[in-house]
């Protein structure tokens, strides 16, 4: 191993941030920051199905047929996004109705199957959790820093609580699909400037 | 032939541990779930049809056995009487059940009103039968003990408009509700004086 656990850990939150320095996983990155509590949610629906299914594909990586493998990881990662299904409807119902059908897309996620294709098919154990926890969390990060960026703007509230006087007009735009789109690039193109220095 | 089988066993196995975990947690999970379904899917929707009952319907319910499954019956009480029972039936749509409920006057055996409750339906199209109150209100007053049908299928129901099979699938779980309100009317009344 090359690196250190914490390099691993660290790597999913700057150098390897997902939507913007992987770019992927734009689907509910686009559709679900519409509101800050949506954008949490989201990225830690993500960030547990990504541990476990990084941990278990790690400690199984020996048993998984390289012909089969692609199949087995996604047994895995649904079991882990059905499971995350099933809790938020028994305990947040009401996150769980407006993320609606990006739960069990978590499934499909460029993010998830790429980690595990990746790293946790080739790596250990608490490489993969640190790998997994750190992708995670830059996930989720990025999530809420899009979602606080076109809720603030797009409807003048923060985590449904207004933030401007009633003269505040709401850029609607922001909200809508295609303000997802130029928020996201305006954030990408920051990082690069920032990241130049 | 020996390789071949053995991905095939390998892959088997994933799955059936992953059936066997899933198994446990809906399990564990299903309790609370219908707790929350009551409370945010039913409950708006119960409000609604029985809107001008006394009571709360979904605090005021019992359980019938019907064969091997139990159904839960929600109550309403109208001019002081507990003469209303309102239950949940499925009907097929285009994207999965269609949960609807029915509420139903005891006395007169007359359609109190309905609700759809869950459904997968397309959002725009067959998720309308939801959003139209006019296509549920069509129900109102006729009576249970007759089965229903679009008109496009020799019925009196108008079905939504571009969702004639969401429409199909409401009118069938009202039908199945007429089945079960026969069959188990007497089980009823005899929960609702205790």
């Amino acid at each position: 191993m090359a690196k250190s656990v914490v390099q691993e850990f660290q790597k999913g939150l700057w150098a390897e941030i997902p939507p913007f320095r992987l770019v992927l996983g734009l689907c509910p990155v686009l559709a679900v920051t519409k509101s800050v509590d949506n954008g949490i949610g989201m990225g830690i629906a993500t960030t547990f199905v990504l541990v476990c299914s990084n941990i278990i594909i790690s400690l199984l990586k020996n048993v998984i047929p390289k012909q089969v493998r692609i199949a087995c990881f996604i047994v895995v990662i649904a079991t882990f996004v059905t499971v995350v299904e099933l809790v938020m409807q028994a305990y947040t119902y009401q996150l769980f109705l407006q993320l609606g059908i990006f739960i069990p897309l978590i499934v499909v996620n460029c993010i998830v199957l790429g980690r595990a294709e990746a790293f946790a098919s080739k790596n250990g154990v608490v490489a993969s959790l640190a790998d997994g926890l750190g992708i995670g969390i830059g996930f989720t990060l990025s999530l809420t820093a899009l979602s606080i960026l076109r809720e603030v703007l797009g409807k003048g509230t923060f985590y449904n609580m207004p933030v401007f006087g009633a003269s505040f007009q709401p850029f609607t735009f922001m909200v809508e699909a295609p303000g997802a789109f130029v928020c996201l690039g305006l954030m990408l193109a920051m990082m690069n400037i920032v990241g130049k220095k | 032939m020996r390789n071949m089988l053995k991905l095939f066993l390998i892959v088997a196995l994933f799955s059936c541990s992953s059936g066997a975990l899933l198994a446990a947690v809906k399990n564990s999970t299903e309790a609370r779930i219908e707790y929350q379904q009551l409370k945010f899917v039913k409950g708006p929707v119960l409000q609604e049809i029985m809107a001008g009952c006394s009571n709360d319907p979904l605090v005021d319910r019992f359980k019938v056995k019907d064969g091997e499954e139990e159904r839960s019956f929600f109550v309403g009480v109208f001019d002081g009487k507990r003469n209303t029972v309102a239950f949940e039936t499925f009907g097929k749509g285009y994207g999965g059940d269609i949960g609807v409920i029915v509420a139903v006057n005891l006395e007169s055996d007359e359609i109190v009103g309905i609700g759809v409750t869950t459904h997968s339906e397309t959002p725009g199209l067959g998720a309308r039968v939801k959003t139209e109150p006019d296509f549920t209100a069509q129900f109102k007053g006729l009576s249970i003990q007759e089965p229903y049908k679009v008109r496009g299928d020799g019925g009196n129901i108008d079905a939504v408009s571009g969702a004639t099979f969401s429409s199909r699938g409401v009118c069938s779980a009202v039908n199945s509700a007429e089945e079960v309100y026969k069959r188990l009317k007497p089980m009823i009344m005899e929960k609702i004086k205790a």
